[in-house]
């Protein structure tokens, strides 16, 4: 859990700002670690505001069946809504602190961090693999195409990171789907073609990870290869390769070194949103993820799972956020605070 | 800038740079982008699509949309329905003609909301800075922390599935890169000796917003807005998809593409057509977006 770990990691960072320099940076840390409070807190207030705006109750989903008054009673003792709704934020914030999201209405008796605990693998499964293929397959095409600038390869890589860019991931998935999954298995007889339903550490991942990883890797080429191509234009590259070195050098320790900087932000909210989920890449390959259990929660109207998943994605992405930023003041010196 | 050559321009020279206008010298360089170009001609076709749609309808040329046929259910192409029938039998070529006018509404109604928000709240908290500043900042810093897709399907949820919902929650939550960037220009512009001197003669901050500070940011505004379409576009495809968007029986690519995922092991065009009519609209607005950012501010060019 990143509770357990994030102190540990959190103080490590500030002792190595605090010893390059001192006091600015670590007023920096903490203004931007408290600063993570009250936006959660905004978060929590404003999609709670929007659950309870919502018309309806979640009692009345069941079709033709009209609960009695007294089931429908009990239910909102049960859960807590019979009570006026600035308690019930208060109750809710409280338990919040407590990482006790409350009970789902569509799944009686679960908990709802219970839920969100039974989807995350398969979620962290799909976006960690994913992971691994954006980051060396996209550094490596930005770095050949900016070193073979406006070569054929260059182009190439270009054209395929604007696809990658522009084409949503659900549409490239959907064309995956019919190419190498239906195409394939009616071109072949059914021998040789790719599954596209349900996720497992085998075939089943092939082209949910492509169809996640398309966008990234395009982002992650096109800012590895702009930063590449500014870094060779440097004096003290031209130095470098002036007084003999090799370019395994050159290219490894003086230009690549610096060039990953800006990527290493870069990828701060790409795996945030890897941890999260891709709500319409699970809904599509049928993976029981948190994507798609939220999709259901929203369709259900079961609001303490909206709330909750609500308030974790927006928790994760703030905090890597946060990392982030440490990580690239603590990398690179020449980042000025504000 | 380099500042000594600025300091020695031959009279001639600025004759000539003061015939070709801004909007002008926008339309030399846009005109020589070819891919800028090709993007453009496909939108322009698909506002043409949009809107001869009806008509061709109405002179019998394409199919009802929404007529049922019900004996052939997934029929496969033919003279008369060239991209055959969906699940109801209906002509799948005419629900994907109607379909872009779901979308091209969505993603032009969508930047009317997002230029109405990003533009006031960019605008004041650029113009007067200090507290008001900081206060609008973190607001959108709130706004901003949100995970965009869930805060777009809690909205509808809360909404009701509607067109109006649809476009009135994408807007909602895709103010606040425009409010950013235009905060970003407005800042820097309000220094600059062109607004001192407005101030100085006693101009309203109104009148200095509008005629002094608009006009200089409208490139940009105008490239934020050409990218912001197709983001509303695949918003409103996803949602749709997801069954929370546009009701049925209206034709959209999302809902399409829903439907004929049902059938994608015996009939995958039914889901491939919709999915490459989005795949060519994204590629065509990003083209445009693209050759008019370079063409608009040619400082923004990487």
């Amino acid at each position: 859990m990143p509770t357990g770990g994030r102190p540990i990691g959190g103080a490590f960072l500030l002792f190595r700002v605090l010893r390059g320099r001192p006091a600015r940076l670590g007023i920096f840390v903490l203004r931007r670690v408290l600063w993570m409070v009250p936006v959660v807190f905004f978060v929590i207030l404003i999609t709670f505001v929007l659950a309870h705006l919502a018309p309806g109750s979640p009692w009345d989903r069941g079709a033709g069946r009209q609960l009695s008054a007294a089931v429908i009673h009990n239910r909102n003792v049960t859960y807590g809504l019979d009570k006026p709704y600035w308690q019930q934020f208060l109750v809710y914030i409280w338990n919040v602190a407590h990482l006790n999201f409350g009970l789902s209405f569509q799944f009686q008796d679960q908990s709802v961090s219970g839920l969100l605990l039974a989807g995350w693998p398969y979620t962290l499964t799909l976006g960690l693999t994913a992971f691994c293929l954006i980051v060396p397959v996209g550094i490596l095409l930005g770095v050949v195409a900016a070193l073979r600038q406006n070569s054929k390869v260059d182009y190439i890589a270009t054209a395929f990171a604007t696809l990658g860019a522009t084409i949503p991931n659900f549409v490239i998935a959907i064309l995956l789907i019919i190419v190498l999954g239906v195409g394939a298995r009616n071109a072949t007889g059914g021998n040789l073609w790719l599954p596209f339903s349900g996720i497992g550490l085998d075939s089943r991942l092939i082209l949910p990870v492509i169809a996640i990883s398309a966008l990234p890797i395009a982002y992650v080429a096109r800012l590895t290869r702009a930063s590449t191509l500014e870094i060779l234009r440097q004096e003290y590259v031209r130095t470098a390769w002036a007084k003999g070195l090799p370019e395994r050098l050159v290219i490894g320790r003086h230009v690549l070194l610096n060039a990953l900087i800006p990527v290493i932000t870069a990828l701060g909210p790409i795996f945030a949103f890897l941890l999260t989920g891709s709500v319409i890449i699970e809904t599509v390959f049928s993976i029981p993820g948190i994507g798609s259990t939220f999709v259901t929660a929203v369709n259900a109207r079961d609001y303490p799972m909206i709330l909750a998943t609500t308030i974790l994605f927006s928790f994760v992405i703030a905090a890597v956020n946060l990392v982030v930023d440490i990580l690239y003041v603590v990398i690179d010196p020449r980042v000025r605070l504000s | 800038m380099s500042t000594s050559a600025a300091l020695l321009p031959i009279e001639a020279d600025l004759d000539a740079i003061e015939q070709v206008g801004l909007w002008k010298d926008a339309w030399t360089r846009f005109r020589r982008n070819r891919l800028a170009i090709i993007g453009g001609t496909v939108v322009l076709l698909l506002v043409l699509d949009a809107f001869l749609a009806p008509v061709l309808e109405a002179a019998h040329l394409i199919a009802n949309p929404l007529k049922q046929d019900p004996v052939n259910l997934y029929a496969s192409a033919s003279w008369s329905h060239p991209m055959g029938l969906d699940a109801l039998g209906r002509d799948l070529m005419s629900r994907l003609m109607f379909g872009a006018q779901i979308s091209l509404t969505i993603g032009v109604l969508v930047q009317g909301i997002i230029v109405l928000i990003g533009l006031s709240i960019g605008l004041t908290a650029g113009y007067f800075g200090g507290k008001i500043d900081n206060l609008l900042m973190r607001f959108t810093d709130v706004w901003f922390a949100f995970p965009d897709l869930l805060f777009v399907l809690v909205l509808v949820s809360v909404f009701g599935a509607s067109e109006l919902s649809i476009f009135a929650a994408i807007g909602l939550v895709n103010w606040v890169n425009l409010a950013r960037i235009v905060r970003g220009l407005t800042l820097s512009l309000r220094e600059r000796e062109f607004v001192e001197a407005a101030r100085a003669v006693g101009s309203s901050p109104l009148r200095i917003i509008s005629r002094h500070i608009f006009p200089n940011i409208l490139g940009p505004v105008i490239v934020t807005i050409t990218f912001g379409i197709p983001q509303a576009i695949f918003t409103e495809a996803v949602l749709s998809y997801l069954g929370v968007g546009i009701p049925p029986p209206t034709p959209s690519w999302g809902t399409m593409i829903h439907d004929g995922y049902e059938a994608i092991n015996y009939a995958p065009m039914q889901a491939g057509w919709p999915a490459i009519a989005i795949a060519i609209t994204m590629l065509a607005f990003t083209f445009l977006g693209d050759g008019l950012r370079d063409a608009l501010d040619p400082r923004m060019r990487k």
